[in-house]
């Protein structure tokens, strides 16, 4: 073949490639606290069946995983748990926020429950819900496979400008700093600092 | 703090090679949010400390902020894979304090749908317990059981998971044939897939050999550590909120069932109590829907504690009224200033609600008696000498839920 | 009368109070009374009436309610397992530090239920082998159900790093 390809068409079929490779194959990682995992193994049983959409492998192992469904409530406690499960995937990786606690706190507007947890992490799906039917989570799982297929790039490009805070924008806190009880949580070692 | 737990340990010789290993809080076989510290001598369980809390979401509170009906909302999501039982255990307490006397459909209704969240409950357990325990077959035969009686719960209220279905002094609506005829259906083949998860599991040697003898707990302790449900009776302790102070419509429906008890006090002991129970609340729920009285489902409108239906509120003065007053925020209900406690049996045990109300229409302090959370205690006593692999037999066998766990 | 009355009455003259409702029978031992009377008594109760269960320990704050007098209250039932009687014994506590005698020596299942109360409003059991926070973290200071915590908090459920996208 005489024609001369420019670098970049090549690229971005191997790119193309890449993406339908990965998205028919999104092994689930399930971060599953209440409720919601409940209809999260509903869904991986026999009458919903999510492998036929190639996203039964659960593993509970974050290292094996590209996609961390968040399915029930994020509390203090768990929030530096769920972030260094989130650090410890290998990319290219995504996250799913099932269920209204997960995405916005549902009924439990209370001291303890983070009000969704785009707060803390990025979050590419959120399914609505309380909880969402399983054909809903199914619905995301291929939203997320057409969200592969178009962004995504084989060295995972796409992820490197998102730099930026993508959560809603934070609640006033209504105490000054210095008095907060509870300090940033530490991901990296999976604890909590007291500030003073 | 608890991975202090060697420290703490007296001066034991072998102390040296002891090691301390966290599992959890997110764990394939917890299935649940919890977290185990557990110091090891080689594959031998030395000490256990659990540690809780990570989904504790403040149900206690809002049970002050919200009112009795609103609460129910909340209430489902505690025990969730029982969600209907709850709702039951919420407004018994609620009825109780306001002196409320249901109407006999009513009490019908909520027995086979309480009833039918037993099953479902165990369905799982039992499910889970033997997936941990390397049969994923019966899992999938009770996940396929659950999914009937979802069908029973959507059909009823529309919602397949959480059905918020009970209110003060009824229900959300009256049900229609088409629950009744899944019910029935329910009831029918309901014997079939028990006897394959019995055909599975029963005689599995390693299922059984994984089970038996393993956390034994004495009816002694099991009446010092609180226990109730079906972990106490597979001790040993013969005691059913449903026989002891009939409650619903059980008064009327005390031939169709007995309480099934054991007195190993192991894990299979409880696995065969579960499954025992379930043929019971099968049998209750085939005479009760076969009996389900006619008349109103709810108390009589005249007596301001139930939410007229719509045709009520958009078609009549006293309607609107009432429906006015209920949902305005400084109206409701007239409590009495007291406190009052009421319990009914779920599937985990002994569900109770202490309800203390100041005269409005919420409750001054919502307390729930959660039986996950008084069960979860039992195990350093269960694991402690047992092996790792031990853990997830236990923690099965226990049903542990962590949003009842934890509230 | 209920026979646990008697024993009750015998041994602890006018140191508790009666009251019912419904089918709850309920003992009160007043702030004044009940560090020095609650344990003796959960004991009588224990081995000479055959209430040989504790089911429920639990706490409430009477902070503003109608006609309270003192402050703090910790429920404990108990239950007769042969015959299925119950009985609830209110035991109360003030500020500025509430303290009450564990239940622990005479019933293992107080263990946990007595740290959840002592974690959700700050009363301390003396004598309880391990009273430490159980559900909410170990650096949290407040005590979430106590009536003058707000049900949102005081915004600790938001101080948490944040994680992008291109440094994860
Ligand atoms: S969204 Fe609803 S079902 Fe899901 S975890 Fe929250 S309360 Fe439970």
């Amino acid at each position: 073949m005489a024609l001369k390809l420019d670098d970049n068409i090549f690229i971005a079929q191997l790119d193309g490639l890449a993406s339908w490779v990965r998205k028919n194959s999104l092994w689930p990682m399930p971060f599953a606290t209440a409720c919601c995992g409940i209809e999260l193994m509903a869904t991986a049983s026999s009458r919903y069946d999510i492998a036929r959409f190639g996203s039964e492998a659960m593993r509970f192992s974050p290292r094996q995983c590209d996609v961390m469904i968040v399915a029930g409530r994020v509390v203090m406690k768990m929030v530096p748990v769920m972030q260094r499960i989130w650090l410890q995937m290998s990319e290219p990786k995504w996250c799913i926020s099932m269920g209204a606690c997960a995405s916005s706190g549902g009924v439990f507007d209370t001291y303890s429950v983070v009000q969704g947890i785009d707060r803390f992490l990025p979050v590419d799906v959120y399914v609505p819900g309380c909880p969402p039917r399983p054909e809903q989570l199914i619905r995301a799982v291929l939203d997320l496979q057409e969200k592969v297929q178009r962004t995504g790039t084989i060295n995972a490009r796409e992820f490197r400008d998102r730099d930026h805070y993508e959560g809603p924008t934070p609640l006033a806190t209504e105490l000054p700093v210095e008095e907060l009880v509870v300090a940033p949580g530490n991901y990296r070692t999976g604890t909590r600092l007291r500030l003073n | 703090m608890p991975l202090e737990a060697v420290a703490q340990l007296d001066d034991a010789p072998e102390r040296e090679f002891l090691y301390t290993l966290n599992f959890g809080p997110q764990h394939p076989a917890t299935h649940t949010t919890l977290r185990l510290v557990l110091t090891l001598n080689g594959e031998t369980i030395v000490k256990a400390v659990p540690d809780i809390g990570y989904l504790h979401s403040g149900f206690e509170k809002l049970g002050e902020d919200l009112d009795f009906n609103q609460y129910v909302t909340v209430v489902d999501r505690m025990n969730y894979i029982s969600p209907f039982a709850n709702e039951v255990s919420w407004h018994t307490a609620v009825e109780k304090l306001l002196d409320i006397e249901l109407t006999p459909r009513c009490q019908y209704l909520r027995t086979i749908l309480a009833e039918l969240a037993r099953i479902s409950d165990h369905l799982l357990c039992i499910g889970a317990a033997a997936l941990d325990l390397g049969g994923l077959t019966a899992f999938l035969y009770a996940f396929n059981e659950r999914e009937k009686i979802y069908n029973v719960f959507e059909a009823a209220s529309g919602q397949r998971f959480h059905p918020g279905y009970s209110r003060v002094g009824g229900l959300m609506n009256d049900i229609t044939d088409d629950v009744v005829e899944l019910v029935r259906h329910f009831v029918r083949t309901f014997p079939k897939a028990h006897s394959d998860v019995v055909r599975l599991l029963n005689r599995n040697r390693i299922f059984v050999d994984r089970t038996k003898d393993v956390g034994i707990l004495s009816k002694a302790e099991a009446i010092n550590r609180s226990v109730t449900g079906p972990i106490a009776r597979a001790s040993g302790v013969v005691r059913d909120l449903r026989k002891d102070q009939p409650y619903l419509a059980y008064p009327e429906l005390q031939d169709t069932f007995k309480v099934s008890c054991a007195t190993g006090g192991d894990c299979l002991a409880r696995y065969l109590v579960r499954m025992e129970e379930m043929i019971q609340s099968a049998n209750i729920i085939a005479a009760a829907v076969e009996n389900i009285p006619a008349g109103p489902v709810n108390v009589d409108l005249e007596d301001k504690l139930t939410i007229p239906d719509k045709q009520a509120t958009y078609r009549s003065i006293e309607g609107l009224i009432q429906h006015f007053e209920l949902f305005m925020w400084n109206r409701r209900w007239k409590t009495p200033i007291n406190e009052v406690y009421a319990a009914t049996e779920t599937a985990n045990g002994e569900l109770g609600y202490y309800i203390v109300a100041d005269g409005s229409g919420k409750a001054w302090r919502a307390r729930t008696r959660p039986p996950s959370f008084i069960h979860f205690a039992l195990f350093p006593h269960m694991a402690e000498g047992h092996q790792i692999s031990d853990v997830p037999a236990i923690l099965g066998s226990l049903n542990i839920i962590a949003a009842e766990l934890d509230r | 009368m209920p026979a646990y009355l008697d024993v009750l009455n015998a041994k602890f003259p006018n140191a508790f109070t009666t009251s019912a409702f419904r089918d709850n029978q309920r003992v009160q031992l007043d702030a004044e009374t009940a560090p020095r009377v609650l344990f003796p008594l959960l004991r009588t109760l224990k081995e000479q009436c055959g209430f040989d269960m504790l089911f429920e320990v639990g706490g409430i704050d009477y902070l503003h309610y109608p006609d309270a007098v003192d402050r703090y209250c910790v429920v404990y039932g108990v239950l007769n397992t042969t015959t299925g009687e119950r009985l609830f014994v209110k035991a109360f506590a003030n500020d500025p530090d509430p303290v009450l005698p564990s239940a622990v020596p005479l019933w293992e299942g107080a263990n946990w239920m007595e740290r959840e109360v002592f974690d959700m409003y700050g009363i301390a059991f003396t004598d309880h082998p391990d009273l430490r926070r159980i559900l909410m973290p170990e650096e949290y200071t407040s005590f979430p159900l106590r009536k003058d915590y707000p049900l949102r908090g005081h915004g600790e459920r938001h101080n948490f790093q944040h994680l992008t996208r291109a440094e994860s």
